[in-house]
């Protein structure tokens, strides 16, 4: 491999490792929000247990 | 009407993957060698476009920012830190392969002296500074405003950026495109459109990920306090 060849495949290497974080960044960002979303889900059902269990008079 | 905005994203991404793996393929396979740079010359096809999809992120940033002032649209605030997220993200892309090129051609990673990298570091560090300003003050019209307005004195930068490369002296930054069209032709502009092409197609999705991803985080809050 020749030094310009080296240069050239690490210059596409850190275009790679960056777009590579950032995605791994949003996938970890997007887990979050899926685990924010599960959370208000639980939220949501236990309140209306809650209203279920209410007698009325 | 066509919108592009209505687009589905994973029809964006299978687009983005398409056209990054046929620009990559003719990088690699295709495009002949430069007969004055040699084969070093490869890099100028993702470095070229990836500078050119900055400079068309913070020139998209500046106008949804132009959008916030003008219009006052409730969506443009948050569309316009997207678009200048991505456009740092591709500027950053943009110093480190130049940087690696500069390595190869000049024998240096980096000079002060010359005018085109010294005022690209600065937009990019002009732009590095909005997310300090806009994380300093609370969410709200007023954090909206600052940062359009910090948006839209940016992109004063982007042509003299651009015209840098057209004057400097010292070294010789190879110019892509002159007032005569593009300084190459054959192979060499197809290889470049595509990878061009790519690299704008790739950045629209990640925009539109990132932006999407940023507007189900706002529901999510506002659902949490409602």
């Amino acid at each position: 491999m020749t030094t310009a060849e080296k240069y050239v495949t690490a210059a596409y290497c850190v275009i790679f490792a960056v777009v590579l974080v950032y995605v791994v960044i949003i996938a970890l960002k997007l887990q979050r929000l899926e685990h924010d979303v599960d959370a208000l889900e639980d939220r949501a059902a236990a309140e209306d247990d809650e209203r279920e269990t209410i007698e009325v008079g | 009407m066509f919108r592009v905005s209505r687009l589905p994203l994973p029809a964006l991404a299978a687009a983005s993957l398409v056209l990054v793996t046929t620009a990559l393929a003719l990088v690699f396979f295709v495009a002949p060698n430069d007969a004055d740079q040699g084969f070093s010359q490869r890099i100028f096809y993702f470095h070229v476009s990836i500078a050119f999809t900055a400079y068309a992120a913070f020139a998209f940033g500046a106008w949804k920012a132009l959008r916030v002032l003008w219009k006052r649209d409730p969506n443009a605030d948050l569309e316009s830190y997207v678009a200048i997220h991505q456009g740092v993200i591709f500027g950053t892309l943009v110093l480190l392969t130049g940087s690696i090129w500069a390595k190869i051609s000049w024998g240096h990673w980096w000079l002060w002296s010359e005018d085109e990298l010294v005022l690209f570091l600065v937009l990019y560090l002009f732009y590095c500074a909005y997310f300090m300003l806009r994380f300093s003050v609370d969410p709200g019209p007023q954090r909206a405003n600052f940062s359009a307005v910090y948006a839209l004195f940016g992109v004063v930068l982007i042509p003299i950026s651009f015209l840098a490369i057209r004057i400097a002296k010292s070294f010789i930054h190879p110019q892509v495109f002159t007032l005569h069209g593009p300084n190459f032709g054959g192979w060499i502009l197809v290889t470049y459109c595509v990878a061009q092409a790519a690299l704008l197609v790739f950045a629209y999705t990640l925009y539109r990920l990132e932006l999407t991803g940023k507007r189900l985080d706002i529901r999510v809050r506002e659902l949490r306090l409602a």
